[in-house]
C-alpha cells in the first residue's frame, strides 16, 4: 500500500524537518512559533522553493482501493494496556479520542472489547434465532434482515468500565486511556421491535436474553420495555458494514446503555419471563458498593465529558495566545444540553460552545476558545443533560459508592496544564 | 408457517436448532439438563481442563480469575470476588462453564462434566464436602453465600436527585486547588514513541 505505516521519515518531509531544526535552537511549544517567525523573516522555503508535490505527480486513483490514513497520522491508533488483563483475547483497547475531532469515530480506530477474541463470521454462515416466549420461533439469514424496514441513528457505545481504572486515583496518563473505551457511529439496522413482532411476543414475555455467536456468548438480559423502545439490530456503521471486531455482520445497538449489552455477532434473542442472571450481569457488570452490597442492572451510562485537547497526549505546542479547548460530552439519558469548562480546577466555570445541538445518547463536541497567558491551568469539563443531571466530581461519586465499583465512573476529569504546555492526569483538592 | 408474521420473513426454528443454541440456565434451575457429577471427578477434570489458568485449587494463576476464596472480603480495601464470595446464583456458574469454558475450547464439556467441575468449584470454596455430588435434582439446595448481596440499580433514588441541581459557576471552592494525585507518579501508561515523535516533529 502506498501509505505504509512503517516509514516515518523520508522524501521531502525529512529535508523540511532538517531545515526547521537547523534554523531554531529552541525546543518545545515555543519552537513552532519561533520557526514560523524565522521562516517568515527570511522567506519560507516551503513557499519560495518549488516543492516536489507542486511539480511531480501524486498517486494514481488505482493505487489504493480502500485507503488508510496518511502515514503522518500513524499515532492516531488504538492502544492496548497490557497489564490490564490476562489475555488480549479477553481484553480491551482504546480509541485515540485525544486526536479526533467532531463526533463520528473512524471505525478503524474505534475501541474493541472482546471476551473470546474478534471472530470471523461470514454473511453466508450468519444466522439469527428468535425463540422462547414467542408465537413463532424464527431463524433469519443475514439477507432476511436486509429486507426489513431500516432506521439510521447515531449513538455512543461506552464500555461500562470506561474510566474504571481511575476509581482509586489518577492512574493512566492520557484521555485515550482514561476515557477511550468509547465510540460513536451512525448505525443502520432494523429495530429489534420489528423482529420481535415478526415472531410474536407472548404476553408473559417480559425480558429478552441476547447472546453472540462467539465462544464467550456475552449473554445479557434486557427488559422488554427497552427491547421494544430503541434497540437496533445493526448491520452497517458509518455507512459501511460493521468491522469484524465490532460484530460483523450483525450487532445489537442498545442506545444509552453500557457497552457490554451491545452484543456483537448477535446470534439469538430469547424472550423470557425473567432475567437469566448470566455471568455478564452477576460476576461482571455489577457494581460493588463500600458496604459490600453490589448494584446490579446498572444499564444506563450517566452524563459524562472529557477535554480531549489539551490533554496529556495532546499538549499545547504553540505557546501562549489563542487556544482551542475541546472535548466530548454524552449522556445515556438523552441529549447533552450544556457543557461548562473550568480552567482553575473547579473554582469557577464558564459555558462552552456546543458544535451542534446535543443529540440523544450520542457524543456531543464542545469548544471553548481562550487566550492562554501561559500560566498553569487545571482544566475540567462538566456535562449537563436534558434531565437536568449535572456530571458529578469523582469525590461525590466515591462518597456514595466507595472505590471498588469498577464500572460507571463518570466523574469530572482534571488535566494539569503546565506553563510549558504539557498536560497531566491529576486529581485536585 | 412463517407467513403469520407481518413481513413473512425468516423461517420456523426447529426444535433441534433451538435445543442446540438455547442452553442458558435460569436462577431457578430451568434449562439444566439431567445429569450429575462428583467433587472427586471434578478435581480430575479441573486439573486437566482448568487448573493451568485457574490454579489447582481454583485460586487463580497470574492475572487469570480466581474462582475460590475471598468469602467475607467484599467490604475490604481490596475485595476478593469469586464464585464463592460474590456470585449470587449457582446457575450462572453452571451456564458459563458449560457455554464458554475452557477459554479457547468452549462447548467441549458434557453436562456431567460440568456438574462435576461446578461441584469441585463449590468444594474449593468450602461450600460442600469432598463426597458431594451435584445434580439437576439437588442444584437449588446449594446455598450461595452472597445470594442476597445485590440490589437493583438505585441511582434514581441515591444519586439523580443529588446531581440534578443548579451547578455552581463561581467561588465553588475555597482558595486555589492543589494537586492530590498524579498519574505520572505511577508511570503505568504504555510508552507512546510514535506520539512523542509526532509531537517533536511538530515542535522542531
Amino acid at each position: 500500500m502506498a501509505d505504509g505505516f512503517d516509514s516515518r521519515h523520508g522524501g521531502q518531509g525529512a529535508s523540511r524537518r532538517a531545515f526547521l531544526k537547523g534554523s531554531v535552537a529552541a525546543v518545545g511549544g515555543a519552537a513552532a512559533v519561533a520557526a514560523g517567525a524565522a521562516a517568515a523573516a527570511e522567506g519560507d522555503p516551503l513557499i519560495l522553493e518549488v516543492q516536489e508535490w507542486a511539480s511531480g505527480l501524486g498517486d494514481g486513483v488505482d493505487a489504493v482501493p480502500y485507503g488508510m490514513p496518511i502515514r503522518f497520522e500513524s499515532d492516531v491508533i488504538r492502544r492496548h494496556v497490557e497489564w490490564l488483563t490476562a489475555d488480549p483475547r479477553s481484553s480491551v483497547n482504546f480509541t485515540p479520542i485525544h486526536a479526533l475531532d467532531g463526533t463520528i469515530t473512524p471505525q478503524g480506530c474505534a475501541f474493541e472489547r472482546h471476551h473470546s477474541g474478534a471472530i470471523e463470521l461470514s454473511k453466508q454462515d450468519y444466522r439469527l434465532m428468535i425463540n422462547g416466549l414467542v408465537e413463532r420461533p424464527l431463524v433469519f439469514t443475514y439477507w432476511d434482515l436486509e429486507r426489513f424496514p431500516r432506521e439510521n441513528h447515531v449513538y455512543f457505545c461506552e464500555c461500562a468500565a470506561n474510566t474504571g481504572m481511575e476509581w482509586k486515583g489518577a492512574q493512566l496518563n492520557g484521555a485515550q486511556f482514561t476515557h477511550g473505551m468509547i465510540h460513536n457511529m451512525e448505525y443502520t439496522g432494523v429495530p429489534l421491535r420489528i423482529l420481535l413482532e415478526e415472531a410474536g411476543v407472548k404476553p408473559e414475555g417480559s425480558w429478552i436474553y441476547v447472546e453472540g455467536h462467539d465462544a464467550s456468548s456475552n449473554g445479557r438480559s434486557i427488559p422488554m420495555e427497552k427491547a421494544l423502545d430503541d434497540v437496533l439490530v445493526a448491520f452497517k456503521a458509518n455507512g459501511e458494514a460493521l468491522r469484524k471486531e465490532h460484530g460483523y455482520p450483525v450487532r445489537l445497538v442498545v442506545p444509552g446503555w453500557e457497552g457490554n449489552m451491545w452484543v456483537k455477532w448477535l446470534r439469538r434473542v430469547e424472550v423470557t419471563d425473567g432475567p437469566v442472571e448470566s455471568r455478564e450481569e452477576t460476576s461482571k457488570y455489577t457494581d460493588l458498593l463500600a458496604n459490600g452490597i453490589a448494584r446490579k442492572w446498572t444499564w444506563v451510562m450517566d452524563a459524562k465529558s472529557v477535554i480531549t485537547s489539551p490533554s496529556p497526549q495532546s499538549p499545547i505546542l504553540h505557546g501562549p495566545g489563542p487556544l482551542v479547548i475541546t472535548g466530548l460530552a454524552w449522556s445515556g439519558h438523552g441529549a447533552i444540553t450544556r457543557v461548562d469548562v473550568s480552567l482553575d480546577g473547579g473554582v469557577s466555570w464558564q459555558q462552552a460552545r456546543l458544535a451542534q445541538p446535543g443529540q440523544p445518547k450520542a457524543l456531543t463536541r464542545f469548544y471553548l476558545e481562550i487566550d492562554w497567558d501561559g500560566s498553569e491551568m487545571f482544566l475540567q469539563s462538566r456535562a449537563m443533560d436534558e434531565t437536568g443531571y449535572v456530571q458529578p466530581t469523582k469525590d461525590e461519586l466515591r462518597a456514595i459508592r466507595g472505590t471498588n465499583s469498577i464500572y460507571h465512573n463518570n466523574g469530572i476529569q482534571t488535566w494539569w496544564v503546565k506553563p510549558n504546555g504539557e498536560a497531566e492526569n491529576v486529581e485536585v483538592s | 408457517g412463517h407467513a403469520e408474521g407481518r413481513y413473512g420473513l425468516g423461517r420456523p426454528a426447529t426444535p433441534d436448532e433451538i435445543a442446540a443454541w438455547d442452553v442458558n440456565v435460569m436462577p431457578d434451575g430451568r434449562g439444566l439438563p439431567p445429569g450429575s457429577g462428583s467433587v472427586e471427578d471434578g478435581e480430575v477434570l479441573f486439573a486437566d481442563n482448568c487448573a493451568v489458568c485457574h490454579g489447582d485449587f481454583a485460586e487463580g494463576v497470574d492475572r487469570w480469575p480466581p474462582l475460590a476464596g475471598g468469602i467475607g472480603t467484599l467490604t475490604e480495601e481490596r475485595p476478593h470476588k469469586t464464585v464463592g464470595s460474590y456470585w449470587p446464583y449457582l446457575s450462572t456458574a453452571w451456564d458459563y462453564v458449560h457455554r464458554s469454558m475452557p477459554f479457547g475450547a468452549a462447548q467441549t464439556l458434557s453436562p456431567d462434566e460440568v456438574y462435576a467441575i461446578v461441584a469441585y468449584i463449590l468444594y474449593s470454596n468450602d461450600l460442600v464436602d469432598s463426597d458431594f455430588v451435584l445434580s439437576d435434582e439437588n442444584f437449588l439446595d446449594v446455598e450461595m453465600p452472597n445470594a442476597n448481596g445485590f440490589i437493583v440499580d438505585d441511582r434514581p433514588e441515591t444519586e439523580y436527585p443529588l446531581f440534578r441541581r443548579e451547578p455552581c459557576m463561581s467561588g465553588c471552592k475555597d482558595g486555589p486547588v492543589e494537586v492530590t494525585m498524579r498519574a505520572v507518579v505511577l508511570d503505568v501508561t504504555p510508552e507512546q514513541a510514535e506520539a512523542r515523535q509526532a509531537r517533536e516533529t511538530q515542535a522542531a
